[in-house]
């Protein structure tokens, strides 16, 4: 269990940083909406379509990275099999 | 003789038609019409848009310099990326867009008027109101006059085009924005874009 809830941590924080880098290393916040510009031909006028994109942010990270210390904590307090093992051979 | 007088009155009445102001109407139906805003401060920079844009300009191609006119932007309509800065952003804590439903400018005079060709560069002052605080600005403006091109962008409609650009800063302060708060997260200038074209259909 302890190893398993260390496994979560690790690929939770990894995950989380290469879906971060793949969707353009924002370092602003988290998007859930992009501007698109299109150009007008007559006028020249430059306008602003907004198109639904989720773009993960620090804040994404950072839940992500707060998720993984949680999961690596709480692996801190789980018993590890082995031990758990030689107690009952003991008894 | 007579025949001479009523040419003459018609020369005169369709030289006072082609010279007189033409109102524009703001309101695009292609969705273009934009107001961008920009903050940039030390920890946070926020971008955005407003398309909500609407309200008349009267123009005389003849005296550029005698336009007149309001623009009006509805808080509603401007936009982030985020959805939550978002929301504060038309809070009762910033714009509080329910109470203010919309920015304007309606200016008062144009100065410094340069025209070339179908172009138009001046100074205009107005009065610029923002989350119910008005003050009057002085702001360049570039406006460029597109004689029968309605059409080109709306099919099956006549008429003429006003294309008004203009770029401008304010201050948050100024406007009961928080003045003096956030301001390592939230900046209090305002960089301030308008792209927009108003049509005078025939």
């Amino acid at each position: 269990m302890k190893k398993i809830l260390r496994i979560i941590a690790t690929l939770l924080v990894a995950g989380a940083i290469i879906f971060w880098m793949a969707a353009g290393a924002n370092r602003g916040w988290t998007k859930t909406r992009v501007p698109i510009k299109t150009v007008d031909a007559v006028t020249g006028l430059e306008g602003v379509q907004w198109q639904d994109k989720f773009v993960p942010g620090v804040d994404f990270l950072g839940a992500a990275l707060l998720g993984a210390g949680l999961l690596a904590g709480i692996s801190l307090f789980v018993p590890s099999k082995s031990k758990k093992t030689r107690i009952e051979t003991n008894q | 003789m007579k025949t001479k007088l009523a040419i003459l009155a018609l020369i005169g009445v369709t030289g006072v038609v082609l010279a007189a102001p033409q109102t524009f109407d703001f309101k695009d139906p292609k969705g273009i019409n934009n107001a961008g805003f920009k903050l940039d401060a030390p920890l946070e920079a926020i971008n955005g848009n407003a398309s909500g844009v609407s309200g008349t300009v009267t123009f005389d191609p003849a005296n550029p310099g005698a336009t007149k006119g309001k623009i009006i932007v509805a808080t509603s309509s401007l936009m982030l990326p985020n959805p939550m800065q978002r929301t504060h952003m038309l809070s009762d804590k910033w714009l509080d867009a329910t109470k203010n439903p919309e920015i304007s400018f309606e200016s008062k005079e144009f100065k410094n008027v340069q025209t070339a060709g179908d172009t138009t560069t001046a100074d205009v002052t107005g009065t610029f109101t923002l989350k119910g605080v008005s003050k009057d600005l002085t702001v360049p403006v570039k406006l460029t006059y597109l004689k029968d091109k309605l059409g080109d962008r709306l099919p099956n409609q006549k008429g003429d085009l006003l294309v008004i650009r203009a770029s401008f800063s304010i201050k948050r302060g100024d406007f009961n924005i928080n003045p003096g708060q956030y301001e390592d997260k939230v900046a209090d200038t305002i960089e301030l874009t308008l792209s927009i074209a108003g049509a005078s259909p025939k």
